[in-house]
């Protein structure tokens, strides 16, 4: 078992939005206000790794054809407890987040972890997995928050933060906003993988020359 | 419930609120499956199906989970309801149409996790519809949703040819095109029904 690599992959060069294009619904739709980011992050985190847990646990016993019925089972059920808490201890959040709470079911990083993860892996992995990639799509958000929030309301966690001199560039927390602010982002992603693969083939070039 | 009611709603679903482009709901298959026309406008027609059916049917299943007090059941009893309805609608087409199914080929085991369809399910509870109102808010969302892929699919192939930064190449610049699509769709917002 390796945390490391499972870290690194989770937050960087497997990075669930960023490099495998998963669950961009969410990502788009409520990254407006760092608290909205928060609280769908925290709650994909716990549902996540919970399901990885269950579902490897399961793995030797679903059976291969009906295999995608019973993911969706096991996640709908844990979205169904996050939903009901957060109803009775956040309802600010709850009412905000609105839909998307319920189709935390349908994102696909959910299920593409279940698939290609914890189907295959051992339960300590799979927890792990869970945590780390969750974390990943948690600090994308998170990313996205600050910038749509800070430049489209001059606002941060709902305190001023720019003075009055600053326009807000409301167009920003408009969907527009989230394509534009989601394609930079995986547009920096990109350059930045290119760039380390290139440095890492430069090396070994040398290395080479070296020997 | 009058007709103007019906064009109301189906106003707001395929122009003003698109799933797409207002309610970011279905982004993943809308950038999945827009690489070429003929299969967007596959996927589009096969999502409305679907659509409309999963109305229709989880409307029934929310009356009786309501008279059950079940209430809280809804996102697993949905879930399950269309992923089963999903499975039927592809037996069906494979014994009866086809051409049909083989032209939609994987794309319709893939609606299962498409969040428009929980979503319009989750929404119509949400609004109140009745049942006309659901069926049409269903079809009509993914008419929305038909249109949004096929003009994004458009775009898509001319973008091919584009000469953009390297680091854009693929998604980014297909969520960038998207963006401006969205900023053009937000001109039907001032549309009204009287």
């Amino acid at each position: 078992m390796n945390v490391k690599k499972q870290f690194k992959e989770g937050l960087l060069t497997q990075n669930p939005v960023l490099v495998q294009l998963l669950g961009m619904c969410s990502t788009m739709a409520i990254t407006t206000s760092i608290m909205n980011g928060l609280g769908m992050g925290v709650s994909v985190i716990i549902i996540l790794t919970l399901s990885n847990i269950i579902i490897s646990l399961l793995r030797k016993v679903i059976p291969n054809e009906v295999r995608i019925a019973c993911f969706i089972v096991v996640i709908a059920g844990f979205v169904t407890c996050v939903q009901l808490l957060l109803k009775a201890f956040l309802p600010d959040i709850d009412k905000s987040l609105g839909v998307f709470i319920p189709l935390i079911v349908v994102n696909c990083i959910i299920l593409g972890r279940a698939e290609a993860f914890a189907s295959k892996n051992s339960v300590g992995a799979s927890f792990l997995d869970g945590i780390f990639q969750g974390l990943g799509y948690t600090v994308v958000l998170l990313i996205m928050c600050f910038f749509r929030e800070l430049f489209g309301a001059g606002k941060l966690l709902d305190i001023q933060i720019l003075g009055d001199w600053y326009t807000p560039i409301g167009v920003l927390t408009l969907p527009v906003g989230g394509f534009l602010c989601l394609g930079t982002l995986i547009a920096v992603m990109q350059w930045a993988l290119a760039k380390s693969a290139k440095k890492k083939e430069q090396k070994e070039n040398t290395e080479k020359e070296a020997a | 419930m009058s007709i103007t009611s019906l064009l109301a709603i189906s106003l707001g679903a395929i122009l003003t609120n698109n799933f797409i482009f207002a309610q970011f709901l279905g982004i993943c298959p809308f950038l999945g499956v827009s690489k070429k026309i003929d299969t967007a406008v596959g996927m589009g027609a096969a999502v409305t199906f679907v659509m409309g059916l999963a109305s229709a049917v989880c409307f029934g299943i929310n009356q009786l989970l309501v008279a059950a007090g079940l209430e809280y059941m809804q996102t697993v009893a949905f879930i399950l309801v269309i992923a089963a309805l999903v499975q039927f609608v592809e037996m069906f087409l494979k014994k009866n149409v086809p051409t049909l199914y083989t032209a939609l080929g994987v794309y319709l085991p893939l609606i299962t996790t498409n969040c428009a369809v929980l979503g319009v399910a989750l929404l119509n509870v949400q609004n109140d519809y009745n049942f006309i109102q659901s069926v049409v808010y269903g079809i009509t969302g993914g008419l929305g949703f038909l249109l949004a892929i096929f003009l994004f699919a458009a775009v898509r192939e001319q973008l091919e040819f584009a000469d953009n930064p390297k680091c854009f190449d693929g998604f980014p610049i297909a969520l960038i095109t998207a963006g401006l699509i969205a900023l053009a769709f937000m001109g039907f917002s001032g549309l009204k029904v009287w």
